[in-house]
């Protein structure tokens, strides 16, 4: 059997690579993107806990989050839709319209 | 004490009236406006008439609680009305010449932009000054007299547009918190002393009190305080200086709050308080003592005035005064007698001069008149009789009233006296100034001349042109003719002493015993005679001066005054008191309050701390405001950095 902290381990690095992406990325639908794979980095560490302890709330945890990343997928491609018809651009920089 | 269930709708009435004209006197007509203002007056004078005419003293006095105010441990202090011989004199006074004067009003405020304002405020007056004579115990009176002086100061002030009125009603109303400031501290000793300021329950508990000797005590204390407290409400020295300002507010204001009624509320007040002054023979002697410096010094001040309401004003300081001093001496009830023929001929002369002044088109300084018998007969002949009644002339009113002051004054001491009839001759001579450079020979007006130029009484063309001086109209005049009325017959109610009878339940079932001797049967009537005999032959002395210099020789006055230089300067400036209180109490006030409080205190402590603390805020956010850029990585990198300084801290700290 795989020890946990490979699994754990791997959910770091997807965690931190979805960190990085959001940081690093202009384009909004990369943000997007890396916002899923902290998601998931997540996800796995769930998992990876649910199979260790036998415990089946782990997994019902992940579900929740697939449910809410798909209705938050809904809702934010919408937007960056909406955003792209008013800016004409998908650059965050120039997406500043919160600054005083 | 009988219960009289209408005493309470006496004041109210005429609030009712300044209620509704206040409040829609704007959106009405002025027919509507006076209709309103005279039906309430009028209502309240009825039922004052009414309620005097089942007066008796049989089942006198009346009273009528009408509601619960202050019940605070054993204090009571409700809203309940009292009327006894004094307080019927009192209302009748008020509602009567208060009425004649809310007529008269119609006429010479019909033209001004502020007419329902001026009803409203004249009707709010009278129901505070009901109150205040109505009332059954100090706190109610209290009420009457701060809203006397409210009414007075928004009266004074009713031409605001203009610095000088404004500046005099603040006047007034600052000198008057002076006084009220005593007679506060006088209620307060009444209430740690006696419990209660219900006036029939602490007038019997004085009552039976020995009076308290040369020494100090608590009765005297109370005396001294509230006389403070009159010396601000009817304008004795040393806070009589608001009261010759408060001439700025139209003239039937003058007429009726600081002629007739609302400045004699003081006397009105000592009269109530006779129980406390006969104990504090102290206190009495200061009323008497303060009554008669201001009766000569108030008098010498109007021989040099040349506006006309500015030696009126200065007459009723004087005639103040001899209230005070009747008072004073013990003889309530003739201060009270002067105070309502004083009511009807000071109304009275105020109110020809207000004709006078509407009749030259607002002109006040006497030296740009003259002549105006002619032009206006009706009022000068009203005004002569007033003269006359202020002079002391028999029969009229003012000598009734200042004869029965003279004699019980004499009785007292001849130092009293003589400054009565030294008072009696310079009124006089300057009521008669008056009238002679008024109505006596030519018009001077179109041409401004100068008073004491010589003027020929030959009649020549000047003053007949245009804008030349009109009688009053009839509803000006009517009222006039009234008081004159008054004035003539009205000191008869003297006669035989029938008026100190009728006080006698208020004044002598109270007295000491002892103490109230009838003072004209200490000296015997021989030596009343040759009293009345002096103060007739000095007012007719005082009228053949004024004649001299003002009708036979004009020259004369000018020269005069020249020769007494500095003097006259020191009389008609009226003695620099003005300037003296300027720079005793005003200008260390400002600038005291300049330095340390405005500079000082508001902007060094106050202003600068709500300003300091403004500012560091400002610049603290000045600095944090860089993190909200609007920039969506920079929010998320401080999320991140954050979290992972959050994931340190519990790393470091060990995680359980």
């Amino acid at each position: 059997m795989v020890p946990i902290s490979y699994y754990l381990v791997l959910s770091g690095i997807l965690f931190v690579c979805g960190v990085l992406g959001f940081l690093i990325k202009r384009n909004i639908i990369t943000i997007f993107m890396s916002i899923e794979l902290m998601l998931n980095g997540v996800n796995l560490s769930f998992v990876a806990f649910a199979a260790q302890w036998h415990s089946l709330s782990g997994q019902v945890f992940v579900f929740f989050v697939m449910v809410v990343a798909a209705a938050e997928a809904a809702v934010g491609l919408a937007i960056i839709i909406a955003v792209y018809r008013t800016r004409e651009t998908l650059n965050v920089d120039q997406v500043n319209l919160l600054k005083l | 004490m009988t219960p009289n269930p209408y005493l309470w709708l006496i004041p109210i009435l005429p609030l009712a009236g300044a209620a509704i004209n206040g409040f829609f006197g704007r959106q009405s007509s002025k027919k509507a406006i006076s209709a309103i203002a005279l039906t309430f007056c009028g209502g309240a004078f009825l039922l004052a008439l009414w309620i005097a005419i089942g007066f008796s003293s049989a089942s006198a006095p009346y009273y009528f609680d009408l509601a619960h105010w202050l019940r605070s441990g054993d204090l009571r202090a409700d809203f309940s009305f009292y009327l006894d011989q004094l307080s019927l004199v009192m209302m009748l006074v008020v509602t009567g010449v208060g009425f004649l004067i809310h007529i008269y009003s119609v006429g010479y405020m019909w033209d001004d932009d502020g007419y329902y304002r001026f009803m409203a405020y004249l009707n709010l007056f009278m129901f505070f000054m009901l109150t205040l004579v109505l009332a059954k115990n100090y706190l109610m009176m209290f009420i009457g007299w701060e809203g006397v002086g409210l009414a007075s100061y928004l009266l004074i002030g009713f031409w605001f547009t203009k610095d000088s009125a404004a500046a005099a009603g603040k006047k007034a109303f600052i000198v008057n918190r002076v006084g009220d400031f005593g007679f506060l501290i006088a209620l307060f000793l009444m209430i740690q002393r006696y419990g209660t300021l219900d006036f029939p329950a602490l007038f019997a508990k004085i009552q039976p009190l020995a009076p308290e000797t040369a020494g100090a005590g608590i009765l005297t204390a109370i005396g001294l305080l509230l006389m403070v407290g009159a010396c601000g409400k009817s304008a004795q020295i040393p806070l009589y200086v608001w009261l010759p300002d408060a001439m700025e507010g139209p003239t039937p204001v003058s007429a009726l709050i600081h002629a007739a009624t609302m400045v004699t509320a003081g006397v009105y007040m000592v009269a109530r308080s006779h129980v406390i002054f006969e104990r504090a023979p102290t206190a009495l002697t200061v009323v008497a003592i303060i009554g008669t410096l201001t009766a000569l010094f108030a008098a010498t001040i109007g021989i040099a005035q040349t506006d006309i309401k500015k030696v009126l004003a200065y007459s009723t300081v004087s005639q103040l005064g001899y209230m005070f001093m009747a008072c004073g001496v013990g003889a309530f009830s003739a201060g009270i007698f002067h105070l309502m023929t004083h009511a009807f001929f000071k109304g009275l002369l105020f109110l020809a001069a207000g004709s006078v002044i509407h009749g030259v088109g607002g002109e006040q300084d006497m030296r740009k008149m003259g002549g105006l018998r002619l032009y206006m007969p009706w009022t000068f002949s009203v005004m002569g009789i007033a003269t006359l009644a202020i002079a002391g002339i028999p029969p009229l009113a003012g000598f009734w009233s200042k004869d029965e002051i003279l004699a019980q004054a004499f009785n007292t001491s001849w130092v009293y006296w003589l400054i009565g009839v030294v008072t009696a001759f310079i009124t006089s001579f300057y009521m008669f100034r008056l009238m002679y450079m008024t109505f006596g020979g030519d018009y001077r007006g179109a041409s401004a001349h100068d008073a004491h130029d010589a003027h020929a009484h030959a009649h020549d063309s000047h003053g007949h042109g245009h804008g030349e001086p009109h009688e009053s109209p009839w509803v000006m005049l009517g009222p006039l003719v009234v008081l004159a009325l008054l004035s003539l017959l009205g000191g008869f109610v003297g006669w035989g002493n029938h008026f100190e009878h009728f006080l006698d339940p208020v004044f002598k079932a109270a007295a000491e015993p002892g103490m109230q001797e009838p003072a004209r049967e200490a000296g015997g009537k021989a030596l009343e005679y040759i009293l009345m005999a002096i103060s007739v032959s000095v007012a007719a002395l005082g009228w053949l001066l004024a004649h001299l210099l003002y009708s036979s020789r004009p020259q004369l006055p000018a020269r005069i005054a020249e020769s007494l230089g500095g003097l006259y300067k020191a009389v008609a400036n009226k003695y620099y008191v003005d300037e003296l209180y300027a720079l005793l109490f005003v200008k260390p006030l400002i600038d005291g309050s300049t330095t340390i409080l405005w500079h000082g205190v508001d902007q060094g402590v106050i202003d600068a701390a709500v300003n300091d603390s403004a500012d560091a805020a400002r610049h603290v956010s000045d600095e944090v405001r860089h993190m909200q850029s609007g920039n969506l990585r920079s929010y998320a990198g401080w999320i991140a950095a954050g979290g992972a300084l959050v994931i340190a801290y519990m790393v470091w700290m060990g995680v359980r």
